[in-house]
C-alpha cells in the first residue's frame, strides 16, 4: 500500500436544459424583480477603451436549425490584451471592462448580439503571441457538457496565420470554422454543432 | 470587478488546470436523451494546453448580490408571503479536485416549484405556477468555499423524450471557478429519490459513482427545527497544479 493521493473527482456535468434562462438570465425569461439586471448583458460603457465591435452568434444543430434555447458566454482580454482577472499578473486591465459576456439566443431567430471591444493579443504559454480571439462557451438542452471554442477575427489575417492554436488544427480547411467574417462593425460567428462545417471544439 | 477576494497574504493561483476526465462526464452523444442526437459534436475535441485565456476567468464581487438572492422562498414572493413546498436549506462547499475550498465563486441555481412547474414561457406542464415562487437564486462562496441557500424542494416533472419520462426532483447549478476552463453546469438530486435511476438525463452519465456525487445527502444535524430540513451538496471543480517552485514558468 502507498499513501492515497486523496484527489476528488470533478462533479459530473449535466445539461443546462430548456430553462437555463430562469437561472442565468431571469429578466430575459420574464422573471423580474429578483435581480436588478441579467449578468453579462452589458459588457461596455462609454469609458471602455478599444474599438467597438458587435458579434452576432448563432449555434446551429445537425439539421441546420439555429438553437433557440442556447446560452452563450464569451471571455476575452481588454484592448491591450490583459485579462480582468487576478491570475493575469502582467498588468492591470481596463477597469471599465470585465471581459465577460453572457446572452441567450433569441427564442425566435436563434441569434444573439454581443456589444464589446476587439481584444488585444495575448501570449500563448510559450510566449508566442496568439491572434486576438474570444473564448466562447455554449450550453443548451441536449448539450451534456458545455462546449468550449474560440472566435477569431477575419481582418486579422497576419496574426491568425501565426496563431499557435490555429496552427494546431490538422485539417486546415477546419480553421475557417473559427474565423468570423466581418461586415461593417459586426462579426458573424456561426457555430455548427455537427456536419461538414462542424466547428472545432476544444478540450481545454 | 476587483481583486478583493484575494487577501494580501494570498497570491492568485496560475498553475495549469488538471485535464478533464471525459469518461466520468457524460459523452456528447447519448441517444436515449434524444435532443443530444442533433446537438452533439461528432469530431474529436482538439486538446489544448491551457493558455491565459482558459486559466483566467471573470470575478464577481458581493456588490452584485441582493439581500434575498440566496433565499428562493422569499426572493420572488409578495410582502409577507412565501413559496409553497417543503422548506429546505441546501448547503455545502465548493472544492477543487485537490480538496481546496474555492473562495469568491459565483454559484447560480434554478429549479421548478413544489409541483414540478417552471416559471418559463415555453413550459407546458399542467401543474400550476406558485405566485410566490420565481425559481432562481445565487450566492458567492465564502473564504473556505462554503455556501448556503434556502428554497423549497422542487417536484418531479414529466418531459417530452420517451412516452413517459420524468425528471427526478433536482436543482440546476451553474458554477464559476477561478479559470474559465473550470466553468461547469450540473444538477443536484435528492437522496433516496427512486426517479434518479430511471432518468435518461441522469443516465447520460456512465459511472454510478459520478451520479452518487450529484446526489445531496439529507443532514438532520443541519436542519432548522420546526422550519427547514437540510441537504448537503459539495461541488467539485477541476483542480490546478500548485506552483511548487517559484522559478517554474507559468503553466508548469
Ligand atoms: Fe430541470
Amino acid at each position: 500500500m502507498v499513501q492515497a493521493l486523496g484527489r476528488l473527482k470533478e462533479s459530473a456535468s449535466q445539461t443546462a436544459g430548456p430553462y437555463v434562462h430562469i437561472g442565468l438570465t431571469p429578466n430575459f425569461a420574464g422573471i423580474s424583480g429578483v435581480y436588478e439586471r441579467d449578468l453579462g448583458t452589458a459588457m461596455v460603457s462609454d469609458k471602455t477603451r478599444g474599438e467597438r465591435i458587435r458579434v452576432n452568434i448563432r449555434v446551429i444543430d445537425g439539421a441546420g436549425s439555429p438553437l433557440k434555447d442556447a446560452l452563450v458566454e464569451i471571455w476575452q482580454a481588454d484592448a491591450a490584451g490583459i485579462y480582468n482577472a487576478p491570475s493575469d499578473l502582467r498588468g492591470s486591465a481596463d477597469p471599465n471592462f470585465t471581459g465577460w459576456g453572457r446572452l441567450p439566443t433569441d427564442m425566435t431567430t436563434g441569434e444573439c448580439l454581443f456589444e464589446t471591444i476587439k481584444p488585444g493579443r495575448v501570449p500563448f504559454f510559450d510566449g508566442r503571441m496568439m491572434a486576438p480571439h474570444l473564448t466562447v462557451w455554449i450550453v443548451a438542452r441536449g448539450i451534456n457538457i458545455g462546449l468550449h471554442t474560440r472566435m477569431y477575427f477575419s481582418d486579422e489575417e497576419t496574426a491568425n496565420a501565426e496563431d499557435p492554436v490555429l496552427m494546431r488544427i490538422e485539417q486546415r480547411e477546419r480553421v475557417s470554422t473559427l474565423v468570423a467574417p466581418r461586415d461593417g462593425d459586426i462579426y458573424k460567428f456561426d457555430i455548427h454543432l455537427q456536419g461538414i462545417n462542424e466547428t472545432v471544439f476544444f478540450d481545454i | 470587478m476587483t481583486n478583493s477576494r484575494f487577501p494580501a497574504n494570498r497570491t492568485p493561483e496560475i498553475g495549469a488546470i488538471f485535464p478533464r476526465d471525459r469518461n466520468w462526464h457524460p459523452p456528447a452523444l447519448t441517444p436515449a436523451y434524444k435532443t443530444s442526437v442533433l446537438r452533439s459534436p461528432r469530431r474529436p475535441l482538439l486538446s489544448l494546453d491551457n493558455t491565459l485565456s482558459e486559466l483566467t476567468g471573470p470575478v464577481f464581487g458581493h456588490s452584485i448580490l441582493g439581500e434575498l438572492d440566496n433565499d428562493l422562498i422569499h426572493n420572488f414572493a409578495g410582502p409577507g408571503e412565501s413559496a409553497i413546498g417543503p422548506r429546505i436549506l441546501v448547503y455545502g462547499r465548493l472544492l477543487d479536485e485537490r480538496g481546496i475550498g474555492i473562495a469568491g465563486a459565483l454559484l447560480e441555481v434554478w429549479q421548478a416549484n413544489a409541483g414540478g412547474r417552471y416559471r418559463h414561457k415555453k413550459e407546458t406542464y399542467l401543474a400550476p405556477l406558485d405566485p410566490n415562487f420565481g425559481g432562481c437564486g445565487r450566492t458567492i462562496t465564502g473564504e473556505d468555499g462554503s455556501y448556503c441557500f434556502r428554497t423549497i424542494q422542487p417536484g418531479p416533472y414529466p418531459w417530452p423524450n420517451g412516452p413517459n419520462d420524468w425528471r427526478p426532483a433536482h436543482i440546476h447549478f451553474s458554477i464559476f471557478g477561478h479559470g474559465f476552463a473550470q466553468r461547469l453546469i450540473t444538477q443536484m438530486y435528492f437522496e433516496g429519490d427512486p426517479m434518479i435511476w430511471r432518468c435518461p438525463i441522469v443516465r447520460t452519465i456512465n459511472d454510478r459513482r459520478a451520479i452518487e456525487g450529484l446526489t445531496a445527502a439529507l443532514d438532520m444535524e443541519a436542519t432548522i427545527p420546526m422550519d427547514a430540513r437540510a441537504y448537503k451538496f459539495d461541488i467539485v471543480l477541476r483542480g490546478r497544479r500548485s506552483t511548487l517552485f517559484e522559478n517554474r514558468i507559468e503553466g508548469n
